[in-house]
């Protein structure tokens, strides 16, 4: 843990906090205006974690949580500063090097000093968090800021960006599940020729996504070609539906993998008593393998939603939009606040994703 | 009824069971007993059609198995497995209510009979109905493996190895409860073992099978002092078939009526092996025979040996 | 019989795809008549900007090396986590893999270019850092399922920790680890192709080209190129992972 106090005392003293540019295109020039107070602040987090006194742990854990809390806070405030001494309204305050690594620090402290409490403290110390910091950017102390700036010129297409994304992995996750499942229990009955199929999806999974998404850019325009009437629903040739289709791709193995290990989760003597009762192969299936086999299949979605939002970004380069366009765009242009933008929120929605999927997880957890 | 009338199966090239002929009548305790590989579970299965046949004909109650709806044919018959094979997302009535529930039982009917059978199979954990079966010891999970055999109140019980897995007390407490159960229901069981003494403690009539052949059928007494051939004579344990018959032999039998003697009494009912174990126990060789509270009659030491033959 | 007949298929398998990456590195640079007739419109049917051996060598180059730092790391951090010293790292290391491959590759690598400009230097930056985490989580795992047995048999045999480590941990764990190589250099050879989009000299150039150009033959070759190269690559590590001593 003191590792983590050492980096940030040099996140502290050595790269940007803030930079400060002149427009959005340019690169900032670097300052740090509490570069010293922070480095102490984080030998003393080093100190007290090296203490064995135990006064000294939530010493460590408070500062922890004012550091996640604060940081961003401090960040908004200096930005606030120096663009009220600024004299073009172009000027730009980024979020410097310095500043993610302190934050990730402080973060990564925070949970590792939180396991060692209560789910409910855990939880309520985070949601505060995320208040403290909700709060605060409602309340505008963040609008200096130059990637909050940039959001406000760009909050319809952000908005649009954000809703394109989730489409396409929404659909993605429908398509896979509708033809995945029923291959992989198809694949569980036959236990003998499984090579074959599991082969040419585990092949597909190799292909790296942006040569898959290029490649399925030919047909899907021929087939626009060929059918007009497909160009409505996406089909033309850039766009939504190659991008649907390489993630339906890349999502099935996964989807068959964890239908076949949730069938398996019915202990074989169960099944053969269901049967010897006189329960038709459909009341099996909907009474003991699925309830069974449910919570399995769920897990293994939550890795291909994560998956699938992740490889969506990668689908902005062919034209199928979502959040990705922004981060390309950005890189296009050269305007950092707006890739950090994109990214964030890329990464924001996997996390997002992730929880949700846990939470339907825990709640859908009947005794064994 | 279960009739099997010249029934075949092959696996691969294995003759599993050559030309088996054999029929059981209703009411019956029929304990189908040999060494592993016999062929007795697949017999067993074969008449839920758990196993097809490949030559011959099972008849349940007169009908073919195979002329009714297989599903139908299983809700009507009871079906207890070694492993249990409980649903591990249900509780312990759910389960038992398995077989009510697919044949659409009102609520009120599956719930009055999930209850009957709890106290029937002596599950005496208050609260034990909404309790899931990972947290039954294994001898619960057997009661209520059997009790959800019975739910329906099926006219036939198949029954695998039931209580294969379990230790010799709680073995023993759930062939008592199985016999009292038959014998109050008067159903049907067709029970498969390899454990001899379970077989002849249980059984109305035992059916020995040894490589895929039925070698003798019979009551117990008759393989003890009747076997038909070496093989059998073997099986039920050659010079120990002696004393094996003392488990099976009672009391009421073997007494001299109406004469007296000295020490604790034995119950009419009683084995001769109980018989034999309270005289080394008291060390007499004279026992008197009581009958609900009144003496009957003695059981004499002398006799049992006597009997030889 | 059996077991030899599947050993032969599979390394018949494994020796397909490099062959046809061969075959393309060979036959490509002369299909310019081929691709001239599938897409008459085209102007310049066959990319030439860089020869597809040299964006192929620069490719393979930057995922070698990739890999190579990001096992350095991750083994060294897998290890570091699962000794004693270093056990209360351990629910840390194990958070930061979790979260950590919930961020997509392209993010990494959105974030490595403010802070390394464009080209090579911000792909090689992603291609570590997403790297690590397969590495690192496959270590840990690999290294906490050693059977105890064995560890106290070592102990019991008198076998320093590190010596235990290199002749027991290490071997035993070498399976899961493998595995981890492996994905991190397949994913390694997709975030790279992407590199392109940020000035990377890679295989993606072609294709993030003919995407913006709007030339399906210069999308073609790229893909075709790297989907072999992928391949290759997958089919070379799970050769070497089959070879290794298994354990149980």
């Amino acid at each position: 843990m003191w590792a983590l106090s050492v980096v940030g005392m040099l996140a502290a003293l050595f790269p940007a906090f803030l930079l400060i540019a002149p427009n959005r295109l340019l690169t900032g020039e670097a300052i740090r205006p509490q570069a010293w107070p922070l480095a102490l602040a984080w030998l003393a987090i080093a100190v007290c974690t090296g203490l064995p006194a135990r006064a000294a742990r939530p010493v460590v854990t408070t500062l922890a949580w004012l550091a996640v809390c604060g940081l961003p806070l401090l960040a908004g405030l200096d930005a606030r500063i120096a663009l009220s001494e600024a004299s073009a309204f172009s000027v730009r305050a980024q979020l410097g090097a310095g500043f993610w690594l302190m934050w990730l620090a402080a973060a990564l402290l925070l949970l590792d000093r939180l396991r060692g409490l209560r789910v409910p403290t855990r939880t309520a110390l985070w949601v505060a968090v995320l208040a403290v910091l909700v709060g605060c950017a409602w309340v505008g102390v963040f609008d200096a800021l130059g990637l909050v700036r940039e959001w406000r010129a760009q909050r319809a297409p952000f908005a649009l960006a954000t809703v394109e994304h989730l489409r396409l992995a929404a659909v993605t996750l429908v398509l896979a599940l509708l033809v995945g499942a029923p291959l992989g229990w198809w694949v569980w009955r036959r236990r003998r020729s499984d090579g074959l199929l599991v082969g040419v999806l585990a092949f597909l999974q190799t292909v790296p996504s942006l040569a898959l998404f290029a490649l399925l850019i030919g047909p899907f325009a021929w087939l626009a070609h060929l059918w007009p009437a497909l160009g409505s629903l996406g089909f033309g040739g850039t766009g939504a539906a190659p991008a649907v289709f390489a993630l339906v791709l890349y999502a099935l193995l996964p989807v068959v993998r964890y239908t076949v290990a949730g069938l398996d989760a019915v202990p074989s003597d169960a099944r053969e008593a269901a049967r010897g009762l006189g329960m038709s192969r459909a009341q099996l299936l909907w009474r003991v393998q699925l309830p069974l086999g449910w919570p399995v299949l769920l897990a293994g979605l939550r890795i291909v939603a994560v998956q699938t939002v992740g490889l969506a970004a990668v689908a902005a380069l062919i034209g199928a939009g979502g959040l990705g366009r922004f981060v390309f765009l950005g890189i296009g242009q050269g305007a950092i606040d707006m890739v950090l933008l994109g990214t964030l929120a890329i990464i924001a929605l996997a996390l997002a994703i992730d929880f949700l999927f846990q939470g339907v997880l825990a709640l859908t957890e009947r005794a064994p | 009824m279960i009739e099997f009338e010249h029934v075949c199966k092959r696996f691969g090239d294995r003759m599993v069971i050559d030309d088996l002929s054999l029929r059981i009548d209703d009411g019956e305790l029929f304990v189908l007993v040999g060494p592993s590989g016999s062929g007795k579970s697949t017999l067993l299965r074969m008449v839920n059609r758990l196993v097809p046949v490949d030559a011959g004909s099972v008849r349940v109650g007169g009908e073919d198995v195979r002329s009714l709806d297989v599903e139908t044919l299983r809700r009507g018959i009871g079906y207890a497995i070694q492993s249990v094979g409980l649903f591990p997302h249900r509780t312990v009535a759910e389960n038992i209510a398995t077989v009510p529930r697919l044949l659409r039982w009102p609520e009120a009917r599956i719930r009055e009979r999930v209850d009957e059978l709890i106290d029937l199979l002596r599950l005496d954990d208050p609260g034990i109905g909404t309790r899931y079966p990972s947290t039954l010891s294994g001898g619960q999970q057997q009661r209520v493996g059997v009790a959800r055999a019975l739910a329906a109140r099926p006219r036939i019980v198949l029954m695998d190895e039931p209580f294969g897995a379990l230790d010799p007390l709680t073995r023993e407490s759930l062939q008592a409860s199985l016999k009292a159960i038959q014998r109050d229901t008067g159903t049907t069981i067709l029970f498969v073992t390899h454990d001899l003494d379970e077989a002849f403690g249980l059984a109305d009539r035992v059916g020995l099978m040894l490589g895929g052949r039925l070698v003798q059928v019979g009551t117990p007494l008759d393989l003890l002092r009747h076997p038909v051939d070496e093989r059998v004579s073997d099986f039920v344990g050659g010079t120990r078939a002696r004393l094996r018959e003392l488990a099976v032999r009672r009391v009421r039998d073997s007494m001299r009526a109406g004469e007296h003697a000295d020490g604790e009494p034995l119950d009419a009912d009683a084995t001769l092996q109980d018989a034999l174990g309270a005289m080394l126990a008291q060390g007499r060789e004279r026992l008197p025979v009581h009958e609900q509270g009144r003496a009957v009659g003695a059981i004499v030491l002398g006799d049992l040996v006597a009997r030889g033959a | 019989m059996h077991r030899l007949h599947a050993e032969g298929a599979s390394r018949w398998r494994s020796a397909l795809p490099p062959l046809v990456l061969a075959l393309l590195l060979v036959v490509l640079p002369h299909s310019a008549t081929w691709f001239h007739s599938a897409w008459p419109a085209l102007s310049h049917p066959l990319y030439a900007r860089t020869s597809f051996l040299a964006l192929t060598g620069a490719h393979l180059f930057l995922v070698v090396l990739a890999t190579t730092l990001s096992v350095a790391i991750g083994l060294g951090l897998g290890v570091l986590a699962t000794r004693p010293a270093g056990r209360s790292l351990l629910p840390t290391v194990r958070a930061v893999a979790v979260i950590g491959q919930t961020v997509p590759p392209v993010a990494v690598l959105a974030i490595a270019v403010p802070l390394l400009g464009f080209g090579a230097a911000p792909t090689l930056l992603a291609l570590v850092l997403y790297g690590v985490l397969p590495v690192l989580g496959q270590t840990v795992a690999g290294l906490e399922n050693v059977p105890p047995a064995a560890l106290h048999a070592a102990d019991g045999m008198g076998y320093g920790r590190w010596r235990r480590l290199v002749e027991v941990e290490l071997p035993l764990a070498a399976g899961p680890i493998m595995a981890g190589v492996r994905l991190s250099a397949i994913v390694g050879v997709g975030t790279a192709t992407i590199g392109s989009a940020v000035g990377a000299t890679t295989l993606g150039a072609p294709i993030v080209e003919g995407l913006v150009g709007n030339n399906p033959a210069y999308v073609l070759q790229g893909a075709l190129l790297v989907g072999a190269l992928a391949l290759t690559v997958d089919a070379v590590l799970g050769a070497v992972q089959r070879r290794l001593p298994t354990q149980r």
